[in-house]
């Protein structure tokens, strides 16, 4: 099978020779094709079968140390539901994953269709796993359209599990199938597993005297008990889980139990036959604690909650329903006991303008978007800056610009965080790179918040948002409190003055009801200390310096070097969501004896202070981003380093391949380029709507 | 507003040491002499009053109050001021906008923050003109208004402020004209009431629409064109000097008004209505009042509370936080865990 790498870039000189003519400049923008290779015994080859993981899980082996299954279906089927409690049973089995949802963007598309293609694809391990994994060793397709859609993905040989009661001519017709690939031979280079689990699951909840349609909807926790048989794992999570989320209605919670159950035992009656093979994989060394998992929304959500407490603050949270971040809007409103209030406002500009109003009013006020809402609350955000009051922005970056790719992840929003206001409207800018790190840089944003009177904007992305991993259950004492002081009084004698700054630039922060320290705030320029309208040249100068100071003095820590040494030939500069492909990719070569180390980037703006002269240690500087070089842009201009851009802008992460590839090409000539659309991966091209 | 301790204070107590810069002659002037002198009547405590607003000349109005102020931008000063009263509801919180700020920039705020019903006091200076940008039509200009940006005369319909606020689920409507001695009266109603109160404020910008309202708000021939309303009193206008005594009277038929003549004093004969401030379907008639053929209705046109927004969210709260520990550990710790111990995890 021809795997395709989705990748092009500028002259190689270390591809094979006969793939030479494939490749075309990146410099005259000229595109000719893809470059393919085949799965011929290439150094490409072999170093892709590593990366892919195909040649570590071959299925039907127990030696196994880590294993991409996809599950695939109708968006009606509930693929994410299935992969969720999947990723749950994983994590209770001691494994570390990561997790990759992909669903379209409308709720229910039609049936059958390529584009109403919902799938979930979870990479799990004995050993430590950073990324969704590149292509799937399992490939669980409940029609036809799922088939078509993630089969280009499927590693060679991988296994196929295939619902042949949803193949049905109508189902065929929609995945513009003209032949059943079931049993028509086009399948033959994979293990095929194809049997009715529509009437199977329909045999299974009989006995509960549910109606087709009905008993049809257990499909999922049929395929889902199967897949439990298939890695070892446990049912009575699943038992538990189901009769609590059906506690209402003991006889669907009943059917479901059943068919899980039904999709178990078939496991074990198959095995004796055909190459469905019991896998176990042993838990993963971890450092010891108690764990559980978690996704970017809930992490962010949990940090908040954790901030606002060390801040010693109530937190109020004004958002607006936008994918992918109207999740914490959902959490925390879920959370009211931890003095958590959450205002649904009737848009993006009440959402901020309320939470503002909340920290004029003394709480730490919380808004939260996607780039378009985020464009919305732009002019509340330089009025945040203007009056100084304390406010975190939490954006979940999806593809744009406009309504752009609303369940797709990208990174492009950095721009629009660090420079996008009128005026000279400094805001300091954290990112988050993983589901369990958005817990300490939501705690982050709220410190710097709360200490230098600013707003802060919180940058994540839907693939952090929606993605869950394992998470070592932090212990909230072991963090550093710091409660916020409002000013109730001012010494004898002394006049108030709101604008007066401490050490750190920041004014003091009073709450409306405070007896005699009435006073006015507003966007209008303000004198330097009384805080009085001053429309002076010198004052508006001044105040223009004091903003950016303040921003620029924030106290960020030096920036340390992820993985590798601290010097070298190239380092890898990553921020947000990238952090597991360019870990895993730059590891694979430090194992190889190269040069190259890994600097992942938490504080955005202000940079670290130290970070110029730790990137000048290395010969190159190479930065992977799911945008066009935005931080690159940010990088040359802040540090004036020569700093090569990686960019890809398909609305899909960067496969650890992808990375691999990019530094071979970086150590050798060329630094830099783009990575095309990659038809392996989620979200898979041909499941999207044209 | 809400329960509160009454404090003395007098109306120097209530001005600030910056200088007023509205035009000289502006009918934001008496508006807040109008306020200065109506909150010490009131016992409002400077400490605990919050003046929140948009953008536009009407909004500057913070600045001149010695109370906490906050000069938002344009057209949000409804949602701000909604996050003020929900982080802290026992602040007394006067929301001043005008008829672009809270009609047309911001009309979806006016619009949400009257259907919540969070408990302030919202006036709107209603000069039917854009004056800080220097004279153009605004949402309440009527049809034909020339200005720099409709030089042949606008075409659009002009919005009716006290219709749009009852439409939008508003509690409390009253209406005042800046210079009017009535006003104090309006506010302290509005005041008194629990919940968003709606005030349309006539307000005369001198410079770019002069006298725009003196078909109602001149002082001569005032009274036959002003309906002053009380709750439980006859609608009644007009003057034996002026022209005579005149009513309301409402026609069941048609459900519509006519002018009647009341003579020797006598309401009940002349078959005047009498105002009920809690009728809401009299308050839509009276919004909608054709002016010329009609007074001009002024006073508390509605008045009928209910429960307000922040009493609902904070009794949610409460509600929700009932019998539960906020333990932060035990949260993060929540949904299904496994403990690993040494290198051999134990599934829980």
């Amino acid at each position: 099978m021809l795997h395709d790498l989705g990748w092009w870039r500028g002259e190689s000189q270390l591809l094979p020779p006969k793939q030479k003519n494939l490749i075309v400049s990146a410099a005259r923008g000229t595109y000719l094709a893809h470059n393919r290779w085949g799965r011929t015994p290439s150094r490409a080859a072999e170093r892709f079968t590593m990366a892919t993981q195909t040649a570590e899980t071959q299925p039907g082996t127990d030696k196994l140390d880590s294993m991409v299954v996809r599950f695939a279906g109708d968006s009606g089927d509930g693929m994410q539901l299935t992969g969720g409690q999947f990723t749950l049973s994983t994590a209770l089995a001691g494994n570390d994953l990561a997790t990759f949802p992909d669903f379209p963007a409308e709720i229910r598309a039609p049936q059958g269709t390529l584009f109403g293609v919902s799938a979930f694809q979870i990479n799990f391990g004995s050993r430590q796993i950073n990324t969704a994994g590149d292509a799937p060793d399992v490939l669980v397709a409940m029609n036809p359209a799922a088939l078509k859609v993630n089969l280009a993905s499927l590693s060679p040989g991988g296994l196929i599990i295939a619902d042949s009661g949803a193949f049905t001519k109508r189902n065929l017709d929609k995945a513009h199938y003209e032949s059943n690939p079931l049993d028509d031979g086009s399948l033959a280079k994979f293990d095929l597993l194809a049997f009715d689990i529509s009437e199977l699951t329909i045999e299974a909840v009989k006995p509960f005297g549910l109606g087709n349609k009905d008993a049809l909807r257990s499909k999922n926790m049929w395929t889902l008990g199967l897949a439990l048989w298939m890695f070892d794992r446990p049912r009575e999570p699943l038992h538990e889980w189901l009769k609590e989320k059906f506690k209402s209605k003991p006889d669907i919670a009943n059917a479901n139990i059943a068919a899980l159950d039904a999709g178990h035992a078939y496991g074990e009656t198959a095995e004796l036959s055909g190459p469905l093979k019991q896998v176990h994989m042993s838990p993963v060394p971890a450092e010891p604690g108690l764990y559980r998992t978690i996704t970017g929304a809930e992490s962010v959500s949990l940090g908040l909650v954790a901030g606002a407490q060390l801040a010693d603050l109530p937190m109020f949270f004004g958002g607006y329903p936008i994918t992918p971040a109207s999740a914490i809007l959902h959490h925390l409103a879920r959370l009211k006991e931890f003095d958590v209030t959450t205002f649904q406002a009737e848009d993006e500009i009440a959402a901020i303008c309320s939470a503002i109003g909340a920290s004029y009013a003394g709480q730490l006020g919380v808004t939260s978007s996607s780039g378009p809402g985020i464009a919305l609350k732009t002019e509340a955000m330089g009025l945040g800056i203007m009056v100084e009051l304390p406010l975190v922005i939490v954006n979940s970056q999806r593809g744009g610009p406009s309504t752009g790719l609303p369940t797709k992840t990208e990174q492009s929003d950095l721009y629009q965080a660090v420079y996008g206001r009128n005026g000279d409207a400094p805001m300091p800018v954290v990112a988050a790179r993983s589901p369990a790190d958005a817990f300490e840089v939501a705690i982050e944003a709220c410190r710097i918040a709360t200490r230098y009177m600013t707003p802060v904007m919180l940058l994540t992305d839907g693939y952090i948002a929606n993605a869950a991993e394992p998470w070592k259950v932090p212990d909230p004492s072991a963090y550093e409190p710091f409660p916020v002081t409002f000013t109730d009084s001012v010494p004898e004698g002394e006049e108030f003055l709101p604008y007066k700054r401490d050490a750190k630039g920041a004014r003091p922060w009073v709450k409306p009801g405070t007896p005699d320290l009435m006073h006015r705030i507003g966007g209008i320029e303000k004198h330097e200390t009384s805080g009085n309208i001053d429309y002076s040249p010198e004052n508006h100068q001044r105040m223009t310096e004091l903003r950016r100071d303040k921003v620029l003095g924030i106290d960020v820590p030096d920036q340390e070097v992820s993985w590798g040494e601290d010097s070298g030939d190239l380092v890898v500069v990553g921020w947000g969501s990238t952090y597991g492909p360019i870990k895993q990719a730059v590891n694979r070569w430090i194992d190889k004896g190269a040069r190259v180390s890994h600097v992942h980037v938490r504080h955005i703006w202000p940079l670290p202070g130290n970070l110029g002269e730790l990137l000048g240690r290395f010969d190159k500087v190479l930065v992977p981003e799911m945008n066009t070089g935005q931080f690159k842009t940010l990088l040359r201009d802040q540090l004036l380093i020569d700093a090569q851009s990686l960019t890809k802008t398909s609305g899909q992460p960067f496969q650890i391949a992808e990375l691999e590839q990019a530094i071979e090409n970086c150590l050798a000539e060329n630094c830099g380029g783009k990575v095309l659309t990659n038809d392996d991966q989620l979200p898979n091209p041909s499941g999207v709507e044209k | 507003m809400n329960e509160m301790t009454k404090v003395e204070t007098t109306l120097k107590d209530w001005e600030t040491d910056q200088e007023v810069r509205w035009c000289p002659g502006c009918g934001d002037y008496a508006i807040l002499k109008a306020v200065q002198r109506t909150l010490p009547q009131l016992g409002c405590d400077p400490k605990n009053t919050v003046f929140v607003s948009g953008i536009g000349c009407s909004s500057r109005f913070p600045y001149y109050m010695e109370s906490y102020g906050f000069h938002t931008i344009h057209g949000r000063a409804p949602a701000f001021a909604t996050g003020i009263k929900l982080a802290n509801p026992d602040l007394d919180i006067w929301l001043v906008t005008g008829d672009g700020d809270g009609l047309s920039i911001g009309g979806n705020h006016l619009m949400h923050v009257l259907r919540r019903n969070v408990n302030m006091q919202i006036m709107l200076f209603n000069n039917e003109i854009y004056g800080l940008t220097k004279g153009q039509y605004s949402p309440t200009s009527r049809e034909h208004t020339r200005t720099p940006s409709t030089p042949l005369g606008s075409v659009d319909h002009p919005a009716n402020p006290c219709a749009f606020a009852l439409g939008s689920g508003a509690r409390f409507i009253g209406r005042g004209i800046d210079v009017s001695k009535n006003l104090p009266d309006v506010l302290k109603a509005a005041h008194a009431h629990q919940g968003a109160a709606f005030i349309e404020i006539f307000q005369n910008c001198i410079v770019y629409n002069k006298d725009v309202f003196d078909d109602f708000a001149k002082p001569k021939g005032a009274d036959q064109q002003q309906l002053w309303l009380e709750h439980g009193k006859p609608m009644l206008f007009g003057t034996e000097k002026t022209g005579g005594i005149k009513g309301l009277k409402l026609d069941a038929q048609t459900l519509s008004f006519e002018v009647v003549d009341v003579a020797d004093g006598d309401a009940e004969a002349a078959g005047v209505l009498t105002h009920d401030a809690t009728n809401r379907i009299l308050a839509h008639m009276l919004v909608e009042l054709p002016f010329g053929e009609f007074p001009m209705p002024l006073g508390v046109i509605y008045d009928d509370p209910a429960p307000t927004y922040e009493s609902a969210v904070i009794e949610e709260k409460r509600r929700a936080s009932e019998g539960k520990e906020a333990s932060l550990a035990r949260l993060l710790a929540k949904g299904q865990t496994w403990t690993v111990s040494g290198t051999a995890p134990d599934p829980v």
